[in-house]
């Protein structure tokens, strides 16, 4: 025991534990973050990185396994992850106990007062929706059908795009439908939404799947503009979608199309160099969104653990609760995925400088100033 | 709701229903051969869907297969679950004392048809052929899965309950589930159309692809009928059906007929894996609902008639057309509670039997 002590002492490196899903069903979510930190640096502040990355494997069982396993055997001083919502939810409760920060890597909700400990990365949906429904209002759109998954996913955006829109005064949602990823088919939804013909539809789906009802809208004729969520905006769309994606709408954080933001973009910097690294790691257009959320996790680190350092060692309670205080006062900071300003009743972090609108113009992202 | 939209939803609805025919047609066929409630029927369909893209587009960048030749992931599980088969095989053999001549004879002919496929894949890189011939080289890969499966999971349980047998089931889905993932991933994945015409008949739009399946649909039906009826072979698996132990006595080998029929089983789920895959974008896990909805129209006939099965299937299909358009948010709980009136009817009908 008093080696072990001794050990501890000695070694002041700052440790961080890793819990993603680099297996199961979000294991397209997971592997994009573990490969970013992958690139981290070795030290913060002079002081020594010691990474321990675990798989939870989706599941929340697994995720609080790990993430009690690095809170009370390896003393982490911060949990990172999980990229999946329920995960990450499960691994809040073990944070809040440890009193440890935990950076999400999911724009995971959590009632008021279970999440003290907890920051979010990702951001949420109302800020996406928030810039979508600018982007409604500049093309003059006053009614949107929405077609969504019948998920947590789907719920949430409709809510918060109800949300959102009643209090900028956007567009109203005039039809509702929703679809399962394992659908055959989407016809009957299309047709009622090109009946109701409203003049944009909102598609909630993600990655790959979000193609399906798109092209489901299109294939009844459906002549008015598709806008589709941030976990649609990845190379898949494209793929599956191929020319029935033309011309819609993706929102999406600044970090997937850097070159084309305007220089007053406050992430273009960051979003740049996000993508020069990634990509030179691994492959040209292999740049995605998960992959920032863990470049901004390792920004994050490097503004507030020197503040933390002054109140105390390492591995000591002191500086893991210096962590929470200082990612709450850390002020405006501006992330590779936009800008944050953490405070203590506000663990979501994004303002709504972060939405970017993206169009899709011959199989590629163009950005809509 | 006008008739425009009344026929365009009933066709969305038949062509569907014509899908889940062939997985309702598999499900009847497996049971009334093995006993065996086959729930991981829809497996076989995201492993042809799967199989075809991945024959199309080459694996995701940088994953082990396409490091290695770039073949579809089935090719390589194909071998790899023969060779499990082997070894199974090989050490019961020598158990029971077999020769050694004996045991390489029985390996040749379980390695045959896996060897022969991955080597065509190997050596002549079928990521080039034109589509027809990719659709039919995803069925010689998928279909050969079946006998094995029957082999590692049914054959050791052939004689167990049909409980025990439903049980091996939900096993066998979770292991194909698992295996999809590992050699799909997780991304989703469509496939080009077969025929991009188009026909316009009143309101209806009917697709060249929708055409496909009908034709597909009923040339398999007849097929079938055509085996069942006039062959010997199909006239053995049906006295298989009728009793085993009967079967046995005239010669008939029924653990050859529990392979032949899960072999016809994951040859359906893969030609409707190539029917579905220009339609809809096919994950690794998407089978199990598709396969769910055929084993919900299987129900219909008792799991025991071929005509019943298939009118349920078109049932299924045009009651989930109608409810995605009235309720969308309850689809699925419109079509999986159907199968309650649906028993009760059934059970009303015909009272209990406890044959098994």
């Amino acid at each position: 025991m008093a080696a072990l002590f001794a050990a501890g002492a000695a070694q002041a490196d700052i440790t961080i534990g890793v819990v993603l899903p680099l297996t199961g069903p979000g294991n397209g979510l997971g592997i994009p973050v573990n490969n970013y930190i992958k690139l981290w640096p070795t030290s913060i502040a002079g002081e020594k990185l010691n990474v321990i990355v675990l798989d939870d494997a989706s599941d929340p069982t697994k995720g609080v396994q790990n993430a009690k396993k690095l809170v009370t055997e390896d003393k982490v001083d911060v949990l990172v992850g999980s990229a999946v919502t329920p995960v990450a939810i499960a691994m809040a409760g073990v944070a809040a106990e440890a009193q440890t920060v935990q950076l999400m890597m999911s724009p995971a909700n959590l009632p008021a007062g279970k999440d003290t400990w907890s920051f979010r990365l990702p951001q949420s949906n109302a800020v996406m929706a928030h810039a979508l429904i600018e982007h409604m209002k500049k093309k003059g759109i006053k009614q949107i059908g929405f077609l969504g998954y019948t998920d947590a996913y789907g719920e949430g955006w409709l809510n918060d795009f109800k949300a959102e829109s009643a209090k900028l005064g956007g567009p109203q949602i005039v039809a509702v439908e929703r679809f399962a990823r394992p659908d055959t088919s989407v016809t009957a939804q299309a047709l009622k939404l090109v009946s109701a013909n409203p003049p944009a539809i909102l598609v909630v789906a993600s990655g790959s799947g979000a193609a399906m009802p798109h092209k489901g809208l299109i294939e009844r004729g459906y002549k008015g503009t598709i806008y589709q969520t941030h976990a649609a905006a990845s190379r898949d769309l494209v793929r599956i979608g191929g020319k029935d994606v033309e011309g819609s709408f993706v929102v999406s954080g600044p970090a997937v199309a850097p070159e084309q933001l305007p220089d007053s973009h406050p992430s273009k910097k960051l979003a740049l160099d996000f993508v020069q690294k990634y990509e030179k790691a691994y492959g040209a257009g292999s740049r995605n969104q998960f992959g920032a959320h863990g470049y901004d996790a390792a920004i994050v680190l490097e503004k507030v653990v020197p503040v933390a350092l002054k109140a105390g060692k390492p591995g000591t309670q002191a500086f893991r609760s210096a962590l929470r205080d200082a990612i709450e006062n850390m002020g405006r900071t501006v992330l590779s995925q936009g800008v944050v300003t953490y405070s203590k009743d506000n663990h979501w972090g994004f303002t709504t400088e972060t939405g970017v609108i993206l169009k899709v113009v011959k199989g590629e992202w163009d950005v809509e100033n | 709701m006008d008739f425009s939209i009344a026929s365009i939803l009933t066709l969305d609805g038949v062509t569907n229903g014509a899908i889940y025919a062939l997985l309702a047609l598999a499900t009847v066929l497996v049971f009334a051969i093995t006993r065996v409630i086959f729930i991981a029927q829809g497996e076989f369909v995201a492993y042809g869907a799967i199989t075809l893209a991945m024959l199309q587009n080459g694996n995701p960048v940088g994953s082990f297969w396409q490091r290695h030749g770039d073949l579809p992931g089935t090719v390589w599980l194909l071998l790899a679950v023969a060779l499990i088969a082997v070894v199974v095989d090989s050490v019961r053999g020598s158990g029971r004392g077999l020769g050694a001549d004996q045991l390489l004879k029985d390996a040749a002919k379980t390695l045959a048809v896996p060897v022969l496929v991955f080597a065509v894949a190997w050596f002549a890189g079928p990521r080039g052929w034109p589509l027809w011939a990719q659709s039919l080289f995803t069925l010689a890969v998928v279909t050969p899965l079946g006998p094995l499966v029957y082999r590692l999971a049914y054959e050791p349980v052939a004689d167990a309950s049909v409980l025990v047998l439903l049980i091996v089931s939900v096993g066998v889905h979770f292991a194909l589930t698992g295996l999809g993932l590992v050699f799909f991933g997780a991304e989703g994945f469509r496939n080009p159309s077969f025929w991009d015409e188009r026909f316009q008949i009143g309101a209806m739009t009917v697709s060249g692809q929708a055409i496909i399946i009908f034709i597909a649909s009923i040339a398999l039906m007849a097929a079938l009928f055509v085996f069942f009826e006039l062959t010997l072979r199909g006239k053995a698996l049906r006295a298989t059906a009728v009793n085993r132990l009967g079967a046995r006595l005239m010669g008939i080998s029924t653990s050859g007929a529990g392979k032949l029929t899960l072999g016809l089983a994951a040859f359906m789920g893969a030609l409707s894996g190539l029917l579905i895959g220009p339609t809809t974008t096919v994950f690794y896990d998407s089978g199990f609902l598709i396969g769910l909805k055929g084993f919900v129209a299987a129900i219909f006939g008792g799991l025991a008639s071929y005509p019943a099965a298939v009118l349920g299937a078109l049932f299924v299909g045009v009651l989930e057309s109608f409810g995605s358009f009235w309720a969308s948010a309850f689809k699925e709980v419109i079509v999986f509670t159907v199968i309650i009136p649906v028993l009760l009817w059934r059970s009303f009908l015909h009272g209990h039997d406890d044959e098994e």
